[in-house]
């Protein structure tokens, strides 16, 4: 019996699976974005693999494969394609890649593009878009310590004091918590180091606006455009002091 | 003579707004409703607010907005503002419901607390669980909930049923339970300064919640 009478005698062609590691590098590349849409981690980890092995720098695997598909995912997510659910499966399976690529990625001894720190304000428990925007920027080249949620001035400027990053990202979902925001800018300009850092802020209820009459440097309204945003305005400020 | 005033409600507030309108005899009271899953979307709400506006101004003088600003970070306002149209007070029916200080102490209390009131433990599946994924992607619990630490369910009546139901949901995440019993709160008081006085003439059966 040939496959072709098998195919008869079932009535019909079933949906082969698809052996990724028999396509070739674009193809598995094209797959990869496909399978983060779709939230797929098992498959996200079997093709990261397959591109390392095929000599593949993690760097590349991460750029070509992985922030590229997170990039098609915060796109459609933007135009009200996807929706939260879809948005934290394809993170998930990011993050199963990125198990992967981090060790790969600190070995190679390439210098993080700069530093974030971010939190959730005093009062907010709601880290979904928090969370986001640091796998976002991990993606973009950053080293990103996530302080956590709930976090006050204190948090805020002990970590800043630590870690010393370039950038200060605050997050709210709530209308009731993200005027906290200010508390901390002002608190910044208070002590004279508001310059030091880019500061930027996002949250669900947040708009430009409210980013302009807060003090931060940027409003970011998804983890796409934080991820953009931030090593643009790096960018321009290091250029700006000549560094 | 008074005219017929159009409330444009929020779909989680119409069994709470006829119950109240039949109660008080609020006969002037006309009530639209906007699709209750907005609540999922609250980017769209000033936008569908102020659609639902236009197409009613030929017919009513007087148009009320029973939303409080429910996650629109304002824009709800600004919307209101240039409509010339108020709204109900507050940030959500959560403190609309509990009323302020009750609702600051609650949040002070646990600020990781998901909050039900009697529609969402009525739709708790339709509402919470499938549009966040839960039920399909049961996996998805912690990146929703893993900061919460409990569930506190803000009744508007006294329902066993509702109560088990609230309970039921604060197991399915995995979450203390707690009743708070608030009845109808600013949502009546706000009405009732409103619209009291103009059906003189009928009687007056408050809603004893």
């Amino acid at each position: 019996m040939t496959d072709e009478d098998l195919k008869d005698e079932t009535g019909g062609e079933d949906e082969e699976d698809l052996i990724l590691a028999d396509l070739p590098d674009d193809e598995l590349v094209e797959q990869m974005h496909d399978d983060l849409y779709d939230g797929l981690k098992e498959e996200i980890v079997e093709a990261t693999q397959i591109l390392l092995d095929r000599g593949w720098s993690a760097e590349k695997v991460l750029n070509e494969a992985l922030v590229e598909g997170m990039r098609i995912v915060g796109v459609d997510f933007r135009d009200g394609i996807l929706f939260v659910p879809e948005v934290l499966l394809a993170a998930n399976a990011m993050k199963g890649g990125m198990v992967l690529l981090r060790p790969l990625l600190a070995e190679t001894g390439v210098k993080p593009i700069g530093k974030m720190v971010i939190g959730t304000v005093k009062g907010d428990i709601h880290d979904i878009g928090k969370n986001l925007v640091a796998m976002m920027m991990e993606g973009a080249g950053f080293e990103v310590v996530d302080i956590g949620i709930n976090n006050d001035v204190d948090a805020y400027f002990a970590a800043l004091e630590e870690h010393k990053p370039d950038i200060l990202g605050m997050s709210a979902l709530l209308t009731t918590t993200m005027p906290y925001m200010k508390v901390v800018i002002d608190e910044m300009v208070k002590q004279g180091i508001r310059d030091d850092y880019i500061v930027l802020v996002g949250g669900a209820p947040l708009n430009e606006e409210f980013g302009q009459a807060v003090g931060a440097d940027g409003y970011c309204r998804d983890a796409a455009q934080a991820a953009e945003m931030g090593p643009q305005l790096l960018r321009e400020r290091r250029e700006a002091i000549g560094a | 003579m008074h005219k017929p005033v159009l409330v444009i409600a929020c779909g989680a507030l119409a069994r709470e707004i006829i119950g109240l309108k039949r109660s008080y005899g609020w006969g002037l009271l006309r009530l639209k409703c906007l699709d209750a899953k907005l609540y999922n979307r609250p980017g769209e709400i000033p936008q569908r607010v102020r659609d639902a506006i236009r197409e009613s101004r030929p017919e009513y003088d007087q148009i009320f907005v029973a939303y409080a600003d429910c996650g629109t970070g304002g824009g709800l306002d600004r919307v209101l503002q240039e409509e010339g149209v108020e709204r109900l007070p507050g940030a959500h029916c959560y403190q609309l419901f509990a009323g302020e200080r009750r609702f600051s102490r609650l949040s002070a209390a646990a600020p990781g607390t998901f909050y039900l009131t009697d529609f969402l433990a009525r739709h708790f599946e339709r509402l919470v669980i499938e549009p966040l994924g839960l039920d399909e992607h049961p996996e998805l619990r912690d990146a929703y909930f893993g900061n919460y630490t409990r569930l506190v369910y803000l009744s508007q009546t006294l329902d066993a049923g509702l109560v088990a139901a609230a309970e039921a949901a604060a197991d399915r995440l995995a979450l203390a339970f707690e009743h708070v019993h608030c009845g109808f709160g600013e949502l009546e008081s706000e009405l009732a300064e409103r619209f009291s006085g103009w059906d003189d003439d009928q009687e007056d059966l408050r809603l004893l919640a």
